[in-house]
């Protein structure tokens, strides 16, 4: 942006406010026992200096600056909740504060580790396989006949806008409590994004690309290889994206209407009963991680397999 | 509109036939466990038992549609045991919620498409948010919500606002961005302000994303104003009832709560397509 | 058109061809009965104003559009035995390159789902890419190429064939003047070594002059041939020959039989 000279001291600058940001930070949280005023002013301090880290960093264009700024904001929340919630005593009930959170992480880890199995690696991971793998399954065999396309897409539209996850209790009732409603939850949450998104992605070629396919008296199977299946794949991966997330969200609520003692929605829901708000907020940070890894995950596999669509492209010049 | 109709109708019928089938087959061997063994019956006397039981494992559409007039009708409009009214509480969640939602998205796309740093350290904390099961944070907040005094209708609100804000903070940005550097160029011509800016060029390209981001926001409402109200906290609305016809094994209660669930979300889904057509008739045929 | 040689298969013949566009009170005649003969080896040129129907009458040759009426013959069959036999190239308005294949598995697309071996293929691929002077960007992806170089593969992926007609739809319409001319001279080279028919659609008065042995001039509304006119300029040609008297007299005769179309719709 400006001048290399005034770069360079802009670059030193930030990384000084952001440093003396976060150590007066950890000193505000430190005093904040039994010393007066001296915890919010130093507070205070810290606040300024972290802001006016961060506006430097948003300034800048380079990767680092491109990854501090979110890492130097979500630190700052983290701390404000901390000084806040200890500062002003607000009751455990109400929110505990990350560094209670992070002991009961630490406390609990077996627990959370057996939730985590229970819910994510046997209900979601196995619902979201039926659930995504069937909707794509249906998106290709529905895909020769047009009367059934115009047929079932516009309802899979509609289903998808729906409060499935009511359906939860009924498949509780019907597959018991173990995994395995979990997971029939998850399908049925999944399979219709699924769907939607799959036939809009086969259905997203342009007229010269099919017509180019036909010059070369292309068949069916071969236009769908060649062609129409990796033009879908932008919107494939859509559809993975979203499914995540919802397979996540099926599965902890459904675990709401009964489960063996296990899980991670049976956690959530018991342990905030009993006010043991700190493993709540546990189990909410291995869902979040889950979450983001999960997102993470599949798009890196995105990145892979679509490189050349524009999108990806333009991220990877810049 | 008619080229799909004959389509989706005969999905919908195959989709009813199936229903009755797939409900003799679940329903038979409780129902013929219940039939008098001495007397000798047909198969279509084995069906209708399967259609009519009181507590099936699948219920034929029609005993839904019946209980679901019944649980309407049935009772006077203040008895808790109407269903209107306890899909009136959650209406009054959801489009509570979806209006603080809709109100804190849009400001925040203001910010993030006005202001860099804001731009650069909280819109990734947006997106990551997405990928977060927020849900499951629902019955905490309320707990923690009911903990400080508040209870009924603000944590539920605050649950479905929180849910509702991402998708419309995603979809504004996105629209308050479209206009091209060309028309902003031109919007510099003029001396314009970043007032003038946002209200004649930002604002009016952003409608073609705000209905589609609402349509989204509307969904996750009715499911976020549910989701709700099933922790044991709560009394009210169509959540409480699936949760209380859970426990009491009352087939019969979930199924016409969740279809009268799903009646709510595509009433929401069709007053913003309504609202949609509307913008779209003022502005001459398009966004 | 090619009386001269009476024992060549005409490569394309077109009698009495008509082509309607929808149904009813709302149907267009694109085409009006078209007589056409293209010669073996002959390079025509299809001009005429935009609507005239020229693209649809190369689109009915490479059978992506159905004849009305009349008859339509390709190297002697039908167009959809033609195209079944894999007997044209064809170029359209835009490279329309597959963003997830390199460039060398652009070229042998059509090759594969021909059926045919992969070494086969890539030793075919090595061949026309080439030709067209881009060997060195085989492992390149279209989207790394300028915009010329990606209508130069997809001429490399025309050729994949071997075929002994080339079909262009305006295929230099979208780039700048001075890669406009590199590709014409490219591809005037391309026909004259190879014995190739080609037949071109274009906007271009100069394009058509230089690159065509024959130039069909065609009128609006309904498509029709105004005429056809023989070049005679000689088979090889160089750029510089477009400042020559004899092109400018042949290019002024084309601008004229345009404006008489014109008068007539």
């Amino acid at each position: 942006m400006n001048g290399s000279a005034t770069g360079e001291s802009r670059a030193g600058a930030q990384w000084m406010m952001a440093a003396a940001g976060l150590l007066f930070c950890t000193l505000s949280r430190i005093s904040l026992r039994n010393f007066g005023n001296l915890p919010w002013i130093t507070a205070g301090v810290a606040l300024v200096l972290v802001l006016a880290g961060l506006s430097l960093f948003a300034r800048g264009n380079d990767r680092a600056d491109g990854m501090a700024s979110p890492v130097l904001f979500g630190l700052l929340m983290l701390w404000l909740w901390e000084m806040l919630v200890v500062g002003l005593h607000v009751p455990f009930v109400i929110l505990p504060p990350p560094s209670a959170i992070a002991l009961a992480i630490g406390h609990h880890l077996p627990m959370l580790w057996a939730d985590f199995v229970q819910t994510v690696l046997h209900a979601v991971l196995a619902g979201y396989a039926m659930g995504c793998g069937s909707g794509f399954l249906l998106a290709l065999a529905i895909d020769r006949s047009p009367f059934l396309q115009r047929g079932l897409t516009p309802l899979g539209n509609l289903i998808s806008a729906l409060p499935i996850i009511g359906i939860a209790p009924i498949m509780v009732m019907w597959f018991g409590f173990g995994w395995q409603s979990k997971a029939a939850v998850v399908v049925l949450m999944t399979v219709f994004p699924m769907l939607v998104n799959t036939r809009a992605g086969l259905a997203s070629t342009d007229a010269m690309e099919r017509d180019l396919m036909q010059t070369y008296a292309a068949g069916y199977w071969q236009t769908l290889r060649h062609l129409r299946l990796p033009v879908a794949m932008p919107m494939i991966f859509n559809a993975l994206k979203l499914n995540a997330t919802l397979a996540l969200i099926g599965a902890v609520v459904a675990e709401f209407f009964g489960t063996p003692t296990r899980g991670m929605g049976f956690r959530i829901s018991t342990e905030a009963a009993r006010m043991n708000l700190d493993i709540v907020w546990a189990t909410i940070v291995v869902a979040a991680v889950t979450g983001c890894a999960a997102f993470v995950l599949i798009a890196a596999i995105e990145r892979v397999v679509t490189f050349w669509h524009p999108s990806i492209r333009g991220a990877r010049r810049s | 509109m008619t080229k799909k109709a004959l389509p989706v109708a005969t999905v919908l019928v195959a989709v009813l036939i199936l229903w009755y089938a797939a409900a003799v087959w679940l329903n038979a061997p409780q129902a013929e466990a219940l039939m008098d063994p001495d007397q000798p019956h047909g198969l279509w006397a084995v069906a209708q038992a399967c259609w009519s039981m009181d507590r099936p494992v699948l219920p034929a559409p029609d005993q839904i549609a019946s209980a679901l007039i019944y649980s309407v009708f049935g009772f006077p409009l203040s008895s808790p045991r109407n269903l209107l009214l306890q899909a009136g509480y959650t209406a009054e969640t959801t489009v509570i919620g979806l209006f603080f939602g809709l109100i804190l998205g849009i400001l925040l796309a203001i910010g993030i498409v006005h202001i860099r740093t804001l731009d650069r350290s909280v819109m990734p904390w947006v997106i990551a948010s997405q990928t977060v099961p927020v849900l499951a944070i629902a019955p905490m907040l309320v707990v923690a919500l009911g903990a400080m005094g508040v209870t009924g209708l603000v944590p539920k609100a605050a649950i479905v606002a929180y849910l509702t804000f991402f998708p419309v903070t995603v979809g504004m940005v996105k629209g308050f961005r479209t206009p091209d550097p060309l028309q902003l160029d031109l919007m510099h011509t003029y001396s314009a302000g970043e007032m003038t800016i946002f209200a004649k060029l930002r604002w009016p390209s952003a409608m073609a994303f705000l209905f589609p981001s609402l349509k989204v926001a509307v969904a996750l409402a009715v499911t976020g104003a549910i989701v709700a109200e099933m922790p044991t906290g709560a009394q009210v609305g169509l959540g409480a009832r699936l949760l209380a016809g859970s426990y009491y094994g009352q087939t019969m209660m979930m199924w016409s709560a969740l279809v009268m669930a799903s009646l709510l979300a595509l009433a929401g889904l069709l007053a913003v397509t309504l609202l949609e057509r509307g913008v779209i008739l003022l502005r001459g045929g398009r966004l | 058109m090619d009386a001269s040689n009476p024992l060549a298969g005409a490569a394309v013949v077109a009698e009495n061809l008509s082509i309607r566009f929808g149904t009813g009170d709302a149907a267009t005649l694109a085409l009006s009965d078209i007589d056409l003969t293209i010669g073996q080896g002959d390079f025509v040129s299809l001009i005429g104003p935009s609507g005239c129907g020229k693209t649809t009458l190369l689109r009915a040759i490479a059978d992506l559009v159905q004849p009305s009426s009349g008859l339509l013959r390709v190297n002697g069959m039908t167009p959809e035995a033609a195209r079944l036999a894999r007997a044209y190239g064809y170029v359209f308005q835009a490279p329309a390159l597959l963003p997830w294949r390199s460039v060398a598995r652009n070229v042998t697309l059509p090759l594969e789902i021909a059926g045919m071996g992969r070494a086969e293929r890539q030793a075919e691929a090595e061949r026309n890419l080439a030709l067209v002077g881009l060997a060195d960007f085989a492992r390149k992806f279209p989207w790394q190429l300028s915009g010329g170089m990606q209508q130069r593969v997809s001429i490399a992926r025309a050729l994949s064939f071997k075929p002994s007609l080339l079909l262009m739809d305006e295929p230099f319409g979208a780039l700048d003047e001075i890669t406009r001319d590199g590709l014409n001279l490219h591809l005037h080279e391309l026909w004259a070594s190879s014995g190739l028919t080609g037949v071109f659609v274009t906007h271009s008065i100069p394009e058509a002059v230089f690159l065509s042995t024959h130039i069909v001039v065609m009128s609006l509304r309904p498509g029709r041939v105004v005429e056809v006119i023989e070049s005679a300029l000689p088979r090889l040609r160089r750029l510089e020959d477009r400042e020559t008297p004899e092109f400018l007299a042949l290019s002024h005769r084309v601008r004229a039989a345009l404006y008489d179309g014109h008068g007539h719709g």
